[in-house]
C-alpha cells in the first residue's frame, strides 16, 4: 500500500481524514501514484495537476523520505521506503498563509 | 409562506443567509467551502434547491460544487464513485478546457496582454454561473481567461461555446486589472436564442442563436484607455442587467460611465447624469419598476472606495440621468469597501428587497426598494458575490 498525506483542503474535498492508502500496480513513480488517487477521488482531478498537461500546478509541491521530489521527473521511482509503504508520499501547499 | 435565501461568495467560503418573507430576522449558514474563494453561487430558476456554486484556489484550481436541497448538502458533480462501462470512476466536474481549432488542432486565438503583445489563453478560475430560465441541469460558466462554458448534465461535464472567442475579435481582448474575466451572462426570458454576455476588457456580446455567434455590441461606448476610444472591442464593461419584462433595453456600468441601450445593445448612450462619479462595479434593476435602476459609485481609478468615505447606493427612476443617493442605514463617515461586480442582487417580493456585499465583509439589505438599508451580517470575509433567491 501507497501512503498520501494530501493538504487540509484536499482531504476535505475527497471526504477523507488522515492518509490516504492506494494500490499501485507496477513501478511505484509519481504519475502512478497520481493516477491511482485520482482514479479512487475523481473529485481531485485537476487540484493536484492539470487536466490537459497534467502538469504540476504551481503552489504544490511534493516530498518524501526528508526530500523534495517536486522536481524529479514524474515517470521517476519513488524512494523504496515509499513503494514499500513504510515513508508516506506528501503533497504540500507550496506557499503557506493566503 | 414567502422567504427569500441570499447566497454569498466570498473570499474563504460561502454563506447561506435566509429569512421569511418579512426579511427582519435572518439565519446565516457557512462558512462552506470554508477557506476557499467562492467567486459565485447561484440557484436555478425553475428548480430553487439546485444551486451551483464555484469553488476556486490559487492552490488547487477550479472545484464546481452542487447542491440539490437549497444548499444544505454539496457534492461535487460526477465526482462521486460512479464508474464508467470499463469500471473507472468517472469525474470530469472540474475541467474547463478551451476548444482548439477543428482545422489545425491549435490554439483558437490569442489575446492582447497588458503591454499589448499577444497571450495565449489559460484558464484560471470560473467567475460566474448563470443557470438555465427552464432546465436545472443546464447552467452556462463564465470563465477567467474569458471564454463561456455549459453544461447539459448538472455540472458533471462543460464545453466551451467557441464561436465567442472564435469570431474574430479575440487578439483585441486583454485583461482589466481583476483579470480577463467573463462576468456577466444575461439570458433573455423573452427569447431563448438570445443571451448577452460582457467581458473586462473586451466589452459586451451578444448572440441570437443560443450561443453559438456572437458579435460585439459595443457602438456608443468611448473608453480613453485603448488607442482608438470608439473601437469595436476593447472596452472594460463592469456589469450588464436587464428586467425581464422589456429584454432589449440594457443598462451597464463601465469602468466609467453608466450607459443605456434601447435596442439589445445595438447602441448605447450615456445616463451618468448627476451622479458624483460614474465609476463603479455593479448595476441593477428593480424588480417591478424597469425604469428603476441601482448602482453604487466608486472614486476610482484605483481608489476604489466610496467618494467622501459615505457608502451612498445611487438610484434612478427615469432609466438613468437623475439620480438620488440612498443612505439611511449606510455608513456615511469614514467608509473605504468596495462593492464589486456580482454583488448586488434584488428580491421580487413587494416591496422589492435590493441587497449587495462589501469587500469589508458586510451584506446590506433595503427591504423597500432602496429607501432604507440594514446590514444582514457585518463582518464576514470580502464579498465577492450576492445572490437572492426569492421562495414562495
Amino acid at each position: 500500500m501507497i501512503r498520501v498525506v494530501l493538504p487540509p483542503h484536499l482531504r476535505t474535498l475527497a471526504h477523507v481524514k488522515g492518509e490516504v492508502q492506494l494500490e499501485v500496480a507496477g513501478q511505484v513513480t509519481r504519475a502512478a501514484v497520481l493516477d491511482a488517487l485520482e482514479a479512487r477521488y475523481p473529485m481531485l482531478r485537476g487540484t493536484i495537476r492539470d487536466h490537459g498537461t497534467e502538469q504540476r500546478r504551481p503552489f504544490l509541491r511534493f516530498f518524501a523520505c526528508e526530500r523534495d521530489l517536486t522536481h524529479e521527473p514524474p515517470n521517476a521511482p519513488l524512494p523504496d521506503a515509499v513503494a514499500a509503504g513504510a515513508e508516506p508520499f506528501l503533497v504540500i501547499g507550496a506557499i503557506a498563509g493566503g | 409562506m414567502s422567504g427569500v435565501r441570499v447566497l454569498v461568495g466570498t473570499r474563504k467560503g460561502a454563506f447561506i443567509l435566509t429569512s421569511d418573507g418579512k426579511r427582519e430576522r435572518w439565519n446565516v449558514s457557512g462558512p462552506h467551502f470554508a477557506g476557499w474563494e467562492i467567486y459565485h453561487l447561484k440557484g436555478s430558476p425553475v428548480d430553487p434547491n439546485r444551486l451551483y456554486a464555484s469553488q476556486t484556489s490559487g492552490w488547487f484550481g477550479q472545484i464546481i460544487q452542487r447542491s440539490c436541497d437549497g444548499g444544505k448538502t454539496w457534492e461535487t458533480p460526477g465526482g462521486g464513485m460512479t464508474k464508467t462501462p470499463e469500471g473507472m470512476p468517472a469525474g470530469e466536474s472540474n475541467k474547463f478546457v478551451y476548444d482548439t481549432s477543428p482545422d489545425t488542432g491549435k490554439p483558437l486565438t490569442t489575446h492582447q496582454w497588458y503591454d499589448g503583445t499577444q497571450h495565449p489563453w489559460e484558464f484560471k478560475r470560473v467567475w460566474h454561473l448563470e443557470p438555465s430560465l427552464t432546465d436545472p441541469d443546464t447552467a452556462y460558466a463564465g470563465v477567467e481567461d474569458a471564454g463561456l462554458f455549459r453544461t447539459s448534465d448538472g455540472g458533471k461535464t462543460w464545453q466551451e461555446l467557441p464561436g465567442l472567442r472564435g469570431h474574430g475579435t479575440g487578439p483585441k481582448w486583454q485583461p482589466g486589472a481583476g483579470g480577463m474575466c467573463l462576468h456577466t451572462i444575461l439570458l433573455d426570458p423573452a427569447n431563448p436564442k438570445r443571451m448577452y454576455i460582457a467581458i473586462s476588457a473586451a466589452g459586451a456580446f451578444r448572440s441570437d442563436d443560443g450561443g453559438k455567434t456572437w458579435k460585439p455590441i459595443n457602438r456608443g461606448l468611448h473608453s480613453q484607455y485603448i488607442p482608438d476610444p470608439d473601437a469595436e472591442v476593447g472596452h472594460c464593461v463592469h456589469r450588464i442587467a436587464l428586467h425581464r419584462s422589456r429584454p432589449n433595453v440594457l443598462f451597464m456600468q463601465k469602468h466609467w460611465d453608466v450607459m443605456r441601450s434601447d435596442d439589445g445593445g445595438d447602441s448605447w448612450r450615456e445616463v451618468s447624469g448627476n451622479l458624483p462619479t460614474d465609476f463603479g462595479f455593479v448595476i441593477d434593476v428593480h424588480a417591478h419598476e424597469p425604469e428603476t435602476i441601482y448602482v453604487v459609485p466608486i472614486k476610482s481609478d484605483s481608489e476604489h472606495y466610496p467618494p467622501e468615505g459615505k457608502l451612498r447606493v445611487y438610484r434612478s427612476r427615469t432609466g438613468g440621468n437623475e439620480w438620488e443617493g440612498l443612505t439611511k442605514g449606510l455608513p456615511q463617515r469614514d467608509c473605504y469597501v468596495n462593492v464589486l461586480r456580482d454583488a448586488m442582487a434584488i428580491d421580487s417580493l413587494d416591496k422589492c428587497g435590493v441587497y449587495f456585499g462589501t469587500t469589508g465583509g458586510q451584506v446590506y439589505l433595503s427591504p423597500d426598494a432602496g429607501d432604507s438599508w440594514t446590514p444582514i451580517v457585518r463582518d464576514l470575509p470580502a464579498v465577492l458575490s450576492v445572490e437572492v433567491q426569492t421562495l414562495r
